[in-house]
């Protein structure tokens, strides 16, 4: 036998745990439909059966309220699952039956795992599975599903569930005598006219029209529109009754009727407390400490300096690692292919430019780590609760704070595992700001470029500036989105009403899971996207070639060069492999052989499409004291910020500069006449408003679900960008500095 | 018994949800999430800057905003 299962539940019910225990390491991930949230499933083999197991997103109800619900409900209608497995918290079963009975009312089998019974029973909670099954008419299994205790009985009866002929009568509950009535006249019309009758159980469509379901009313009336509108009548002149006589809604009326039906139940014992039930537990003791007023913001720091320098610290080395294996492929590789494009096209597009993505995998990889120990263990609940208010007056959520952390809110993260981060916020205007400008904290690559600036024009005041720019990066990025929140992604966000659950040791198998998945999405990327723009840079900066008569005079100066030095210096460094021990004429020579070669390297950029952009948005860019070559650089930084560093070096002829040790730039820069302090602050407020590189862009697109996000951040950012720049500069300049 | 909004009261205080006067969607979701009234429900604490509040219902811990906890009135013991 063949069968989908869906595995549903409140979040924190455990329901990812039993969904690991039944699947194993042999599981899918990939998104709904249209929509970012994630979508697992996977195979479980009991007996003779072979059973696809789905994992629904943890939700509280089946309104339209949530992308989650919407997916939770789309998913059990649409794709017909056998049977829905409801996980349910046993040390919470009121609220957790609150979603129970209205998967039942949709009239899929449902078998319910009563799971953390452990807890439950430590915390003096009884449960009585048979009575609880009896009364609800479906099989209800305890299970420990962090252990896998009760996996076998539980998937026993859910295959006796599937195989049941004929099938249980749909499951109905009473809402009392104002809506009843109204309910069965709706049913019996939807029945009449088979309205949607091929997706939906006409009682759940009239449920759905009495709590003004946007979705389904938004289908109904496609699908009939003179018979919609006859029931939404009817169902407003039940509104208006309930609200004259009993001040309420007919929504909330059936809301309140769940709830009374689960109450009656549980009180014909099927719950028997021992002790106090209110009694503080492990749980709250924490909280008490660790929400405090004084305390709690204290050890809230801790923790996310703990998280950021066991991230930087434990990946430097295997980030090293990484580039240097990809650093010792390109020389590899170079040393196999003969001059020419495609060996230009081999090292410097794609491995750089991939190697330069996959380099942070081992940082993606531990920071994932990090949010997964938080998150699981329930403490990043915590840093919301407590941050709220603060990012609240921005328009955004406390939620938020970890992203922005995440991308360098202490200088030196990265916006790609941050955006990525906005994944745990649920309510999606908040998310959407939050994940747009995020992009504006100091990550990692940005430093290179402060470095190089402030070590040329303000070596005075080093650590004076640094703690500058990373208070501009957060005022930037809040004000953007609190401009966000009043401009494009206007309106309320979700109500704060949030869960705070109790804290948990985080199991190894979840932790792995959850940090492989989200890892093996960030490399997916590197190997199609991220390959192409590369690939598309290095043709920017390449293409067009100067002129043949241009490089042959330069073939001929070098040719002069190497013709009027003694025969002897030129045999010499003709042979000699290594830098060192060779005569000090011959290093002289090399040295003016390395600098013609470095005033063609910076011919060849200007003639380049690059190069001419660069040069074509002079005029403009003058304004924020930008010349040509400082164009260029911001123009390849697209690809990686501190490229903004090694171009700038081949604009100004000195060869490629390596990012860590811009020492020679840096003195250069300052010698350079039209560069002052002025202009370098100029620079260093643009590189950290402008386009978010390439990798963040793709994550934005993916992480927003349209690519349209995606471009507007590279234009909003980078006209932002260029307006403080100016400001800056233009300011600056009137002020006579 | 005395009737106060929810954003009044303190600390470890205990009471019953009276009424909710909320309405659409904050209503629902308030519902959805276990305050219904006739629900007996605990204040556990507030966040350092007084604002969202977090209180226990249902055997759970929720948070809510100060101003989402305006529309909810509960009964409390003097």
């Amino acid at each position: 036998m063949e069968a989908t299962i869906a595995i549903a539940g409140n979040p924190n019910s455990g329901k990812s745990s039993l969904f690991n225990t039944l699947t194993g390491a042999r599981q899918h991930v990939g998104n709904y439909p249209g929509v970012t949230v994630e979508k697992k499933s996977g195979q479980h083999t009991f007996k003779e059966c072979r059973f696809n197991i789905v994992d629904l997103p943890g939700t509280y109800s089946l309104t339209a309220y949530s992308l989650e619900e919407l997916v939770a409900r789309d998913f059990l209608i649409n794709a017909g699952p056998s049977l829905v497995i409801d996980v349910v918290d046993a040390a919470n079963l009121e609220r957790n039956l609150y979603l129970a009975i209205q998967f039942m009312e949709i009239g899929i089998p449902v078998c319910i795992a009563l799971n953390m019974m452990d807890v439950a029973e430590k915390r003096g909670i009884r449960v009585d599975v048979r009575k609880l099954s009896e009364l609800l008419g479906v099989p209800v299994t305890a299970t420990v599903a962090r252990n896998g205790q009760g996996k076998e009985a539980l998937m026993e009866s859910a295959r006796d569930l599937i195989r049941r002929q004929p099938p249980r009568p749909p499951f109905i509950i009473s809402y009392g005598n104002d809506v009843d009535p109204v309910l069965e006249a709706l049913t019996a019309k939807i029945q009449a006219a088979g309205l949607m009758t091929a997706s939906y159980p006409p009682r759940w469509t009239a449920l759905k029209f009495l709590e003004r379901d946007e979705q389904v009313l938004k289908q109904a009336r496609q699908a009939d529109p003179t018979l919609s509108a006859e029931i939404e009548k009817q169902v407003d002149r039940l509104s208006v009754h309930l609200q004259e006589t009993l001040n309420t809604y007919p929504e909330l009326v059936i809301a309140d009727y769940r709830y009374g039906f689960i109450k009656s139940l549980l009180k014909q014992g099927v719950v028997s407390f021992q002790g106090d039930p209110d009694r503080l537990f492990l749980s709250d003791k924490i909280d008490k400490i660790v929400t405090q007023r004084f305390i709690g913001p204290i050890i809230m720091a801790a923790v996310i300096y703990g998280l950021y320098y066991l991230t930087f610290t434990v990946s430097k080395t295997p980030v090293e690692w990484l580039e240097g294996f990809f650093k010792w492929l390109g020389v590899l590789t170079a040393s196999h292919l003969s001059e020419g494009f495609l060996k230009s096209l081999i090292v410097s597009g794609i491995i750089d430019g991939v190697g330069s993505v996959l380099g942070f995998v081992p940082l993606v990889m531990f920071m994932f780590f990090g949010i997964a120990l938080l998150d699981d263990s329930g403490y990043l609940a915590r840093m919301a609760f407590m941050l709220d208010r603060v990012f609240r007056a921005f328009g955004l959520h406390g939620g938020s704070l970890m992203a922005f952390i995440v991308s360098g809110g202490i200088a030196g993260g990265c916006a790609v595992p941050g955006v990525m981060a906005t994944r745990t916020l649920k309510s999606p205007r908040e998310r959407l700001a939050t994940l747009l400008t995020v992009p504006f904290m100091n990550c990692g690559a940005k430093l290179p470029v402060y470095a190089l600036l402030v070590g040329a024009f303000f070596s005075q005041h080093e650590a004076l500036m640094m703690a500058l720019i990373t208070v501009l990066a957060w005022i930037g990025a809040l004000s953007a989105a609190k401009f966000l929140r009043v401009t494009l992604i206007k309106g309320a966000g979700m109500p704060f009403v949030m869960e705070l659950p109790p804290y948990r040791v985080p199991t190894f198998k979840g932790l792995f899971l959850h940090t492989w998945e989200r890892t093996v999405q960030y490399i997916k990327k590197a190997g199609t996207i991220i390959l192409s723009i590369s690939i598309l840079l290095w043709a920017m900066m390449t293409f067009p070639q100067m002129p043949a008569a241009e490089k042959e005079t330069f073939a001929q100066k070098k040719a002069a060069l190497l013709a009027a030095a003694p025969a002897h210096v030129a045999l010499e460094l003709e042979n000699s492999e290594e830098p060192t021990g060779i005569s000090s004429e011959a290093s002289e020579l090399k040295d003016q052989i390395a600098t013609l070669d470095a005033e063609q390297a910076e011919e060849a950029l200007r003639h380049s499409i690059a190069g001419r952009i660069g040069a074509a948005l002079e005029p403009i860019s003058a304004f924020a004291g930008f010349d040509w070559r400082t164009n260029i650089a911001l123009v390849a930084g697209f690809a990686a910020k501190e490229v903004v560093v090694s171009t700038l070096g081949t604009a100004y002829s000195l060869g490629e500069v390596d990012p860590e040790e811009s020492g020679p730039l840096s003195e250069k820069l300052a010698e350079t006449p039209g560069w002052r302090p002025l202009a370098a602050l100029s620079l260093i407020v643009f590189t950290m408003f402008y386009a978010p590189c390439f990798a963040s862009v793709v994550c934005i697109c993916r992480e927003s679900g349209s690519w349209k996000w995606g471009a507007f951040s590279m234009m909003f950012n980078t006209l932002l960008a260029f307006s403080l720049a100016v400001f800056v500069f233009q300011l600056g300049s009137a002020l006579g500095f | 018994m005395s009737k106060l909004s929810l954003r009044k009261m303190h600390e470890n205080q205990t009471g019953t949800i009276a009424t909710i006067t909320a309405q659409g969607e904050l209503a629902r979701r308030i519902r959805d999430m276990g305050l219904i009234p006739g629900a007996k429900i605990t204040i556990r604490g507030r966040a350092p800057l007084i604002d969202p509040v977090a209180l226990r219902v249902m055997g759970c811990t929720l948070t809510l905003r100060n101003n989402e906890a305006d529309f909810i009135n509960v009964d409390v013991e003097e």
